[in-house]
């Protein structure tokens, strides 16, 4: 080694350097992917977000509607891109790429044209309308600066579409844990679900190792915790019951229970779904719960199961994720 | 300035008077050192940039999920970094341990391939990068205080530093330009990112020297360093003291995360911006270190420690204070920089002198340890402050403890006939 001079081993980098290069730039050549096409619509009507039996989802990451009653016949695909999708009454949520970078959190009318858009920080993750179509929810991850430190957090907010008013994030909101006030900076929300008074909410918070379930009252600007390690709350249509995953044995690591907590007993009840479902369930109605699963490469399909503990998990819409029925 | 005449070695022959020395710069260790510490920071930067990108849009992660990758392999990796700094010394191949720690990174990167959407396999992934990266600080900052006469070591840590941010300056860039080029394939930001980690290791084993030239390589008869006398190090008491005190400042220093965080909420800033906080406090590192460095070695390196740590209370106070908007922002990062321009070399150079050669690695890992579980500490104490007294209370706390440490650190510190004049033993 030491017997290389200064230009030899300027030499050997150079080489080096040139070799990695061709290495880097070939596995680049072979990995890019293709440019993403929008499916063509398939059918002969284009997606209308207008209440009726048929679902809502997201199929190769673009909108899409099923027959409710055939949800794995013929798919109506639109051209509208969205990570996640939600509606009620004729009115939806997309969380759409803006730029590369970026996300915006948009709000659709039936014909599926854009009303509202808000710029939001960080990569969309959650996306719910109330069932009037008045209030609008999301939640995004904001990444750290650095992966060997610690820094993942999440941003909720929630947009009144009649008034415009916004709130940016959840965290702004006044806590009582346990019946006392609380604050702390590790804080975190995820996860809304509104009531049918449009002011009401259920959502997750998270802070220390512990996720609890929260109601918040959107006017008072308040939030307080209800129960532990209950996360992605789904409010059932009559405003009973919140479907959720549950953590196994409280653990994250260990994956999540899909089950449903009656609001007047604290009752909880496993689905039938033993597979870890991360996800925010949809209500299909009074008694069937939608989610998306992930196969082992992270293909999603769209499974459905009773929501009272008994049956079988159903594939439902192969090949999709976020589900939402429009009926 | 520094780095267009870099190349010129410091044991550069008899002209050395004060006027020449001056002009001589660092050692050409320093540089390659400098060089790997650039071509590394690149590939990890890379890696950082998208990773959230790629657990969240590639895998579909939770964030919980995510939170359990975050981990506590620090305690490992704290008592590693110990191991390997001995490693270093008893045989005596700071280069050798280095090059490990950068190689272990190198191949995490092409590990998270490998990983696949496995939550424990990336966690596993991840921890192994830290530990590379834990394992390689020490015998590199021993290999630079080896190389540096003691009263340039200042400005040698100084170049060091800012090479060092130049390459987290890029990483982030060069991880944007892939993606341009391969849509959103990470697979092809991770492995541009191993081949760069790969040329830096090719750097530092063509280029990085064990020993300055003209250095009598050790005799067989040198006695090996024994575990006996790495914990004797302790026991000396001016090794005890500056571990203790690097401790110390690390506790009164509450972690990026916060200081960001606070500055978000108090200047109102729009979201999209909280990156360019990282970005902003980066550029005044950068531009700081060198000059910084020399300052250290003219005025002495405990007055620019404590100048720093001044900077670091004077940050906090601003976030409990009355300036808003802007001028806050700009502010409290050019302070923040500063601080870390004025402290995170140049309390290595203040330390490496009072470490015996032998132990030399062993003395910069325990020190770079003490500190690193002290952040832990103080972000955790930091947290149970924001929830007991509200977050401005709570810096303002940050603040009182930032003068007490000052403080304690200069009892600790100010006997100029140990620190500032004592020769290194070669």
């Amino acid at each position: 080694m030491t017997a290389l001079s200064t230009r030899a081993k300027l030499g050997v980098v150079a080489a080096s350097a040139v070799l990695l290069g061709s290495v880097a730039a070939g596995y680049a050549a072979t990995a890019a992917e293709p440019a993403r096409t929008p499916p063509s619509a398939t059918g002969d009507q284009a997606v209308t977000l207008e209440p009726g039996a048929r679902l809502l989802a997201i199929t190769d990451r673009h909108v899409s509607t099923v027959a409710a009653a055939d949800p794995a016949g013929p798919r109506t695909v639109s051209g509208l891109e969205c990570l996640r999708v939600y509606a009620a009454a004729g009115i939806g949520v997309c969380l759409k790429p803006e730029t590369a970078w970026s996300y915006q959190v948009v709000v659709l009318d039936a014909a599926l044209r854009q009303t509202r858009a808000v710029s939001v920080p960080g990569l969309p993750n959650r996306a719910r309308v109330s069932a009037s179509g008045r209030m609008v929810s999301w939640t995004t991850f904001v990444g750290g600066d650095s992966y060997t430190s610690s820094g993942f957090s999440t941003r909720t907010g929630i947009l009144d579409t009649t008034t415009g008013a916004t709130v940016s994030s959840l965290e702004e909101f006044a806590i009582t844990r346990d019946g006392r006030s609380y604050r702390s900076p590790d804080v975190n929300f995820w996860g809304v679900t509104f009531t049918a008074d449009d002011n009401h909410f259920y959502a997750t918070m998270s802070t220390g190792a512990t996720r609890y379930l929260v109601r918040g009252d959107v006017a008072a600007r308040t939030v307080e915790t209800l129960k532990e390690n209950v996360e992605c709350p789904s409010l059932s249509p009559d405003g009973t019951r919140v479907a959720f995953k549950e953590a196994i044995d409280a653990d994250p690591a260990k994956g999540w229970r899909l089950s449903v907590l009656d609001l007047a007993t604290m009752r909880v009840t496993a689905t039938a779904e033993t597979n870890s479902v991360d996800d925010q369930a949809a209500w299909l109605d009074g008694g069937t719960l939608a989610y998306t699963r992930r196969q082992d490469d992270g293909q999603p399909d769209v499974w459905s199961v009773p929501a009272d503990g008994s049956g079988t998990p159903k594939l439902t819409i192969p090949g999709a994720e976020s589900p939402a029925p429009l009926g | 300035m520094y780095l267009s005449t870099v190349s010129r070695p410091v044991t550069d022959p008899p002209e050395t008077g004060p006027h020449r020395r001056r002009l001589a710069m660092v050692s050409g260790n320093v540089v390659a050192l400098g060089a790997v510490s650039l071509i590394t920071d690149i590939s990890a930067e890379m890696v950082a940039a998208v990773l959230p990108l790629y657990l969240v849009l590639g895998l579909q992660l939770s964030p919980v999920a995510f939170g359990v990758l975050d981990g506590v392999h620090t305690g490992a990796t704290a008592l590693l970094r110990v191991v390997g700094g001995y490693a270093a010394d008893r045989f005596r191949r700071r280069k050798l341990i280095a090059g490990i720690g950068y190689t272990l990174s190198a191949v995490a990167k092409l590990g998270l391939l490998l990983a696949g959407r496995s939550v424990p396999a990336i966690g596993a992934v991840i921890a192994v990068d830290r530990l590379g990266k834990g394992v390689r600080s020490a015998p590199r900052d021993a290999l630079i205080t080896l190389s540096t006469p003691p009263e340039a070591l200042g400005r040698a840590f100084g170049v060091h530093r800012a090479m060092d941010s130049v390459g987290a300056f890029l990483g982030p860039l060069a991880a944007f330009a892939v993606l341009l080029v391969v849509g959103e394939s990470y697979d092809a930001v991770f492995v541009t990112s191993f081949c760069v980690a790969a040329l830096a290791v090719v750097v530092l084993v063509l280029f990085v020297r064990e020993r300055p030239p003209g250095e009598p390589t050790d005799g067989p008869d040198d006695p090996k360093v024994s575990v006996r006398e790495a914990f004797g190090l302790l026991r000396s008491r001016p090794t005890r003291r500056i571990v203790l005190a690097a401790a110390l400042l690390g506790l009164a220093t509450i972690g990026d995360g916060f200081v960001y965080l606070l500055l978000q909420r108090r200047a109102d800033l729009d979201l999209h911006w909280f990156p360019l906080l990282a970005v902003g406090t980066s550029l005044a590192y950068l531009l700081l270190a060198a000059p910084f460095g020399v300052l250290a070695d003219r005025i002495g390196r405990l007055p620019v420690v404590i100048g720093g740590y001044s900077a670091l209370g004077a940050a906090y106070l601003l976030l409990a204070g009355p300036v808003d908007g802007w001028p806050l922002i700009a502010l409290t990062l050019a302070l923040y920089g500063a601080f870390y321009a004025a402290t995170d070399g140049v309390l290595i150079a203040l330390a490496g002198p009072v470490l015996p050669t032998r132990l030399r690695t062993t003395g910069i890992a325990l020190v770079q340890t003490g500190q690193a579980l002290a952040y832990l500490v103080s972000s955790v104490l930091f947290g149970l402050a924001w929830q007991a007294w509200g977050p401005g209370n709570a810096i303002r706390a940050a603040a009182v403890a930032v003068a007490g440490v000052l403080v304690v650190t200069l009892l600790l510190l100010a006997s100029p006939s140990r620190l500032v004049t004592r020769k290194v033993p070669r």
